[in-house]
């Protein structure tokens, strides 16, 4: 069986491979990183895994707000953890 | 058993609160009563701008006044009221709307209102995300931005701090001279009663002048710095003051938490809390028309809420003619958390029989039963429309 | 955007892929909206991990003649016979078409929108690497790697061993297994289990998969610990406490149903549950549910209610009351399923007063308990009053005050201001083979 083409992206900066089908929660994971900070400021990340929680929100490609578990990785993609992104 | 109270506030939105406050802060032996908690009502619905308008000089007298107290009181609000000297932004589309700018910067000066005008240039500076090539704005500093609830709430504690007492909730059923009954079958007995049940003050009197006017919002996630001040279009003036017909207007509010509220709608007619789409759409597209990127940030919620209308956008604060232990504190419309403070005090003015501080005739519910004393509301409303 | 169905089903887990199958095998016009990126719901998400009959039930709708929306959420209902849906990708999508929203008018609607994890608050909740048990799961089958991990899995409920189970089978360590209930709650459902082989919930295989760890009953974490990230949890029996090492704590206490489209729509509810009769409907004709919505009962009672909705709302009545007849057998699982999923009521003294109980607002506990009920909790202190809607806290204030989250507005879930406002497009009626 062909090994499946990796797509890269970077999550913080920092180039992440993942194999096609991985959500971006699970980069975001793979990357080392929590997803979203806290109001507070405390790291957050996924809880439900399902769309419900909220605790994965990253910015994907400047946006913030995205819910990176029901969200797949696309080659190329920029994936900012942390606050939320102020203007779009 | 009955227990007779100086005052009974029937109403525990930020008006019955503050009323309750001023009533407290005078010596009165005061009691509340709401159906439900704190703040649930309209309160709990509104954006929460303290802002100065100008539709007549008494209007203007009343915010002006009011606007003044809430800086006063902004130091001892706790946190969560999420007090904001934001300033607002009145934007001018056009040459016309700028007549109305400069118009309204001399009506403000000899109130004592201090502003600025900014022209399209200062203002695209001040407002990024607005569409290009406004006309300008009028921008009035000393209007502020609030969360409602807690503010509700602070007052009320402010209340029983100095003595009011805040009765378990319970629905009042009806009014009569010195007595409030509720629903679990009970009387309180007082001098006065402050009816500061907002849209509901007319199912205690169905003769008030009052309508139902709903409003829509829709509040968004958090987006800090998208927009600075509360932006308002002039346009505003015509529609939120045009009595008899369905509108929208561009109001949009940045919160403290970084989110945004935008709105607004009025309509009359509707008595439930549900969605009307093609308002929110209309309403949707206004504010895209002066913020072009608006629509691409995430809605939260949206919600709708009543404002209590009056034929002469006043309120109804004073003595009430058909009962001299009736006192009023409602009918006011889309500027109740504005003017609550100031309502309070002429409240507790009419109570003790003090002189109050700013002339309190123009609010005076009599001047609508003066022709025929307790005339139906609809009849009225009619003759405003028509005059 | 805006398309035209006879039937249209929001959900594509195994309520909803079983009454869009049936629905569409009738020869009508159907579309389904769902949410994830591939269909299956919760339970048959990607992954090749999964049983034979789920296969062939995936297989039978991806040769199905349907429209999928799939990466689609139903977001708001502008008006009778007409949802809203938006793709999960609309606003970071370099296509601008793709920022518009869809209306999806309908003749029939079957809402299969599933049921969530219910958490509740202890010490070190929020912490990252602690996750729901259904929530790991989904994660894993999201791509993130478990193997040489060590997890511990904690709550309530078959699904804990179904995910411990899958995580061990992919590599993963469980460290141990803690339900809370006692043995003598669990026994019922677990015999149950054993008497139905190879239906409902696959308890006594999955049992055997995870031989190797420890299943403690009437157990549970009470605070877990950590930096940055999770590095132990703290699990409590009999008043014994001890500290157990690891890199994940998979922790669910059972499940709530997605029940806010339903209530958007008008449907009535029953004790949190959407009410619906012998063949799925619901209180407003042409609405029907099926799955966990209307009673959390497990995949082969999702695939039978889905097969009923999907039969009656195509105006196959008979073949549908058949159905129902071996669907009230059934139901008896879903009592035992609630009897032994029961939450124990030491579990509410859990959080300390500063433990956050809303995540999203970080609201703590100490700042709900004055207040008399949700509405009142939230207009005050802001619980409930982020993007999740209450979604999560709502599940853990009713049990711990007994409050139910209150009323559902517009966007169902957080949506583009212009899609909220919607555009005027017209409508497309579709024919079954296109996708969008
Ligand atoms: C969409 C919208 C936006 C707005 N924006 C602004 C703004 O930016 N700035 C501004 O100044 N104003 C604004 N307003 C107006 C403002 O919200 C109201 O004028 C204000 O909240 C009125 O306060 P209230 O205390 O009179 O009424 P409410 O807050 O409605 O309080 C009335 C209370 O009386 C109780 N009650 C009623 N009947 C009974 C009964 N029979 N027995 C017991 N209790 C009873 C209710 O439970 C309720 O708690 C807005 C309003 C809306 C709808
Ligand atoms: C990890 C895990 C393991 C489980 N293991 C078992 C098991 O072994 N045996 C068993 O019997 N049961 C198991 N269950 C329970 C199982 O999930 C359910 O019995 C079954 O999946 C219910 O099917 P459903 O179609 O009702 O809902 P779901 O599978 O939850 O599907 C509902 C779908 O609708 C989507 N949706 C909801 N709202 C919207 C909206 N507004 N717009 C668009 N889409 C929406 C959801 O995202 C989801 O994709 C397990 C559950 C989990 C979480
Ligand atoms: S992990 Fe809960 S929404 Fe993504």
């Amino acid at each position: 069986m062909a090994e499946p083409e990796s797509i890269a992206l970077t999550v913080d900066e920092i180039v992440v491979r993942v194999s096609p089908g991985t959500t971006v929660a699970a980069a975001a994971l793979i990357a080392g990183s929590h997803t979203r900070l806290s109001i507070a400021g405390e790291p957050r990340a996924p809880l439900c895994g399902m769309g419900i929680c909220f605790e994965c929100r990253v910015a994907i490609n400047g946006v913030p707000h995205q819910r990176s578990c029901q969200i797949l990785c696309a080659p190329g993609m920029r994936v900012t953890t942390g606050r939320e992104l102020a203007i779009r | 058993m009955t227990r007779v109270w100086d005052a009974v506030v029937v109403g525990a939105g930020i008006v019955g609160a503050a009323c309750a406050r001023e009533c407290a802060a005078v010596g009165l032996r005061t009691a509340v009563i709401d159906a439900a908690g704190v703040g649930g009502g309209a309160t709990a619905a509104g954006m929460g701008h303290i802002v100065v308008m100008d539709d007549s000089p008494a209007q203007l007298a009343l915010t002006r006044w009011s606007q003044q107290l809430w800086r006063e009181l902004a130091p001892e609000l706790p946190s969560e009221a999420e007090f904001e000297s934001r300033g607002t932004l009145w934007v001018a589309a056009d040459e016309e709307e700028m007549r109305e700018v400069r118009r309204r910067q001399q009506l403000y000066a000899s109130a004592g209102v201090p502003s600025e005008i900014l022209d399209s240039r200062a203002l695209a500076e001040a407002e990024p995300q607005l569409r290009r090539g406004l006309a300008g704005a009028l921008l009035v500093q000393s209007d502020a931005v609030l969360y409602p609830p807690a503010a509700a709430a602070y007052l009320m504690r402010e209340a029983i701090r100095m003595g009011a007492q805040m009765l378990p909730p319970q629905r009042v059923t009806a009014l009569a001279h010195g007595r409030v009954s509720l629903d679990n079958g009970s009387q309180l007995s007082a001098g006065r009663i402050v009816n500061a049940c907002g849209a509901g003050a007319t199912d205690l009197l169905p003769q008030l002048p009052i309508r139902k006017r709903r409003g829509h919002l829709v509040i968004t996630d958090r987006y800090p710095g998208f927009v600075h001040h509360q932006l308002v279009e002039l346009g505003y003036l015509k529609s939120a003051h045009s009595i008899a017909l369905d509108s929208v207007a561009f109001n949009v509010q940045p919160r403290q938490t970084g989110q945004l509220l935008i709105g607004s709608s009025r309509e009359f007619g509707a008595e439930d809390a549900t969605i009307n789409h093609a308002l929110l759409r209309a309403m949707i597209e206004r504010a895209e028309s002066y913020l072009p990127r608006i629509g691409n940030l995430q809605a939260i919620r949206a919600w709708t809420g009543f404002r209590a209308a009056t034929p002469d956008k006043l309120p109804l604060i004073g003595p009430w003619p058909g009962d001299a232990t009736f006192c009023l504190a409602t009918g006011h419309e889309g500027l109740g958390i504005t003017t609550s403070l100031a309502t309070a005090r002429l409240v507790a003015a009419e109570i003790t029989g003090k002189a109050s501080e700013i002339p309190a005739a123009p609010y005076f519910p009599a001047r609508f039963l003066d022709a025929s004393r307790l005339a139906p509301a609809a009849t009225l409303y009619g003759e405003a429309v028509r005059g | 955007m805006s398309r035209a169905f006879d039937i249209l089903v929001v959900g594509a887990g195994p309520a909803g892929i079983a009454a869009a199958v049936t629905a569409a095998e009738c020869g009508l016009s159907v579309g389904v909206v769902d949410d994830n990126p591939a269909p299956g719901g919760q339970i048959w998400r990607n992954g090749a991990h999964l049983p034979a009959s789920a296969r062939r039930w995936k297989m039978r709708f991806e040769a199905a003649p349907l429209v999928r929306l799939q990466g689609w959420r139903i977001v708001d209902r502008p008006q009778p016979g007409t949802v809203r849906a938006q793709s999960n990708d609309a606003e970071f999508a370099p296509d601008a078409a793709a920022r518009d929203g869809a209306d999806l008018h309908y003749r029939q609607l079957i809402l299969a929108t599933g049921a969530r994890e219910r958490f509740l608050p202890f010490p070190g909740w929020t912490l990252p690497n602690v996750i729901g048990a259904g929530g790991l799961d989904a994660m894993v089958r999201g791509g993130l790697p478990i193997a040489g991990r060590r997890v511990v899995v904690a709550g309530t409920g078959p699904l804990l061993l179904a995910v411990a189970a899958h995580l061990a089978s992919r590599g993963a360590t469980i460290a141990a297994i803690c339900e809370q209930a006692s043995a003598a709650q669990i026994a019922p459902l677990m015999l149950n289990l054993i008497t139905q082989p190879g239906k409902l919930w696959q308890g006594a295989s999955y049992r055997w998969a995870t031989r190797n760890s420890r299943y403690l009953t009437r157990c549970w974490p009470v605070a877990a610990r950590g930096d940055e990230r999770l590095r132990s949890v703290i699990l409590q029996r009999d008043g014994k406490q001890w500290t157990v090492n690891c890199d994940f704590l998979a922790c669910g206490f059972h499940l709530v149903p997605n029940t806010e489209l339903a209530a958007l729509l008008g449907c009535s509810l029953d004790n949190g549950f959407v009410s619906a009769g012998e063949l799925m409907q619901t209180s407003v004709p042409g609405i029907w549910c099926a799955g966990e919505p209307t009673g959390i009962g497990g995949v082969e009672l999702s695939l039978l209610e889905g097969q009923i909705a999907g039969l009656a709302a195509a105006g196959k009545t008979q073949a549908a009351q058949k159905l129902a007849r071996r669907r009230r057998g059934a139901l008896s699982f879903v009592r035992a399923l609630g009897r032994a999923c029961r939450l124990d009521s030491q579990l509410r003294h859990l959080a300390a007063p500063e433990t956050i109980v809303c995540r999203c607002e970080d609201v703590p506990l100490h700042a709900l308990r004055v207040h008399t009920g949700w509405r009142d909790a939230k207009l005050h202190t802001r619980c409930g009053m982020g993007p999740c809607q209450g979604r999560i806290c709502g599940g853990a204030t009713e049990f711990l005050f007994g409050w139910r989250a209150g009323s559902v507005r517009p966007p169902l879930f957080p949506a583009l201001v212009s899609t909220l406002g919607g555009t005027q497009a017209p409508v497309v009626t579709t024919s079954p083979e296109e996708t969008l």
